[in-house]
């Protein structure tokens, strides 16, 4: 194959674009120098950069792990619009997911809390059709607590306005309320028979969001010991919305994977996916290198199960409704071989 | 799924993220175990056709296309009991449908009680 040979890659938009190998090792190479800039990890080292090269210069349509070294795959909300929930669920099964996840429609825990029975009743019913875990799982989406919608003042008004101290006050009041409804969902969905939890977006909302999820999963842990608890970022960094919400003595606005990994294991999470947002105008070799790259430095020191969010528009899936099956295959095995996630 | 996913009860994924769900275990530890506890190779838990068989032998679950597969097969809530005590793990809906039913109260296998 000449150095000329253009070869078909994709941009994280989803767009089909031709690129020369030459052009793809130098969009690998930038995506981790601009990792190592912005995250200050270390980068990714020679085999590895030629690893996620062959892996992206292949022009087969989908591509795929050695066999014997599938992952796990957990999941956020298993719910179809053509079928019941519980019938959702056991199409999942019937498609060979791992597990699946009960969600109602509305993904928030402040939703979720008004409609608490039904969802225990749904989630009885569901362990008696499947096999695989049923989890169940929504957002903290902290701004739901906020005016007009909650009950708090709003602080993304009094930001602006320069009301510093009234913003900060209004996060720690809905985080506190957020905390509290995330805890007794989890506790009823738990009594309901539930296998686990599942916090998504954690931090989608700044500081105040990661600590009201952090201090939920900290409280369900001792009261369900038993409870699986997957914690989802947002992110891949922690937005300091507040600025100056600390969790164990750990300020966590500005917090990137590797301490969002080690406050999720001091919370007591059982699964732990960080999150690495993409940008579109690159493609997705370049994401996907920078994703490595940020993430990697959990791998050494995680203690429980590492599962990147390989959903629409992280760690390097295109953002599109329907991303391509060609860099799907090539994010999943990029992120097995190369980083050695636990599950994706 | 296709590209690097165990595909669930087609293999042996739904027992390894039960262990990673459940005891935060990492994934070559949870394979490990897994394939320890089915006398199997770790390679084989991928393998669907292995699988098919040993799943059937153990009685957790298997998949079925045709509805007159698999009949008398445990299947959900008995496969998740069969599991359980095969894993050594707790189920929580197991270990609730053991307190709804007195008669199986007394028959309490992993653990002692739901958390």
């Amino acid at each position: 194959m000449g150095t000329s040979t253009r070869l078909m890659t994709r941009m994280g938009d989803g767009t089909a674009v031709e690129m020369t190998r030459e052009e793809l090792r130098a969009d690998i190479e930038d995506g981790i120098a601009a990792a190592v800039k912005r995250a200050k990890v270390p980068p990714l080292d020679d085999d590895e950069a030629a690893h996620l090269l062959e892996i992206f210069a292949s022009q087969e349509r989908i591509t795929g792990v050695p066999v014997g070294d599938e992952v796990v795959h957990s999941c956020d909300g298993s719910n179809s619009m053509r079928a019941s929930r519980i019938d959702s669920l056991t199409e999942s099964e019937e498609g060979g997911s791992d597990l699946c996840e009960l969600q109602q429609q509305d993904y928030s825990y402040k939703a979720v809390k008004t409609v608490v029975p039904s969802e225990q009743r749904l989630m009885q019913e569901a362990q008696y059709r499947l096999t695989i875990p049923v989890q169940y799982g929504a957002q903290a989406d902290l701004g739901r607590y906020s005016k007009p919608d909650g009950p708090c003042p709003n602080w993304s008004q009094l930001l602006p306005a320069g009301r510093i101290d009234e913003a900060r006050a209004a996060q720690e009041e809905a985080a506190a309320e957020s905390e509290e409804d995330m805890f007794r969902i989890g506790q009823a969905m738990w009594e309901a028979g539930a296998d686990g939890m599942n916090f998504d977006t954690s931090g989608a909302a700044g500081d105040a969001d990661f600590l009201a999820v952090l201090k939920a999963v900290r409280r369900l842990r001792d009261a369900c010991p038993d409870m699986s608890i997957e914690l989802g970022m947002a992110s891949e960094f922690v937005l300091g919305m507040h600025g100056e919400l600390e969790w164990e003595g750990v300020r966590l606005a500005g917090v990137w994977p590797v301490e969002q990994l080690r406050l999720a294991e001091q919370a007591g999470a059982t699964i732990f996916g960080p999150a690495v947002n993409v940008n579109t105008g690159r493609s997705v070799a370049w994401n996907v290198a920078r994703a490595i790259a940020i993430i990697k430095p959990c791998m050494d020191v995680a203690e429980i199960p590492v599962h990147p969010n390989v959903g629409m528009g992280v760690c390097g899936v295109p953002m599109h409704p329907f991303p391509p099956v060609d860099a799907v295959s090539r994010v999943s095995r990029a992120f097995i071989e190369i980083l050695r996630a636990d599950g994706l | 799924m296709l590209a690097s996913g165990m595909n669930g009860m087609r293999t042996a994924g739904d027992l390894v993220m039960r262990l990673q769900m459940t005891r935060g275990m990492r994934l070559r530890e949870a394979k490990a175990y897994v394939a320890d506890k089915l006398g199997v190779s770790v390679r084989d838990l991928s393998d669907g056709v292995i699988m098919q068989d040993v799943r059937s032998e153990f009685g957790i679950g298997r998949l079925t296309e045709l509805e007159n597969e698999c009949v008398g097969e445990p299947t959900a809530m008995e496969a998740k009991f069969n599991i359980a005590e095969l894993l050594d793990l707790p189920i929580n809906c197991v270990d609730r449908f053991r307190d709804r039913v007195p008669s199986l109260a007394g028959e309490r296998g992993t653990k002692e009680g739901a958390s």
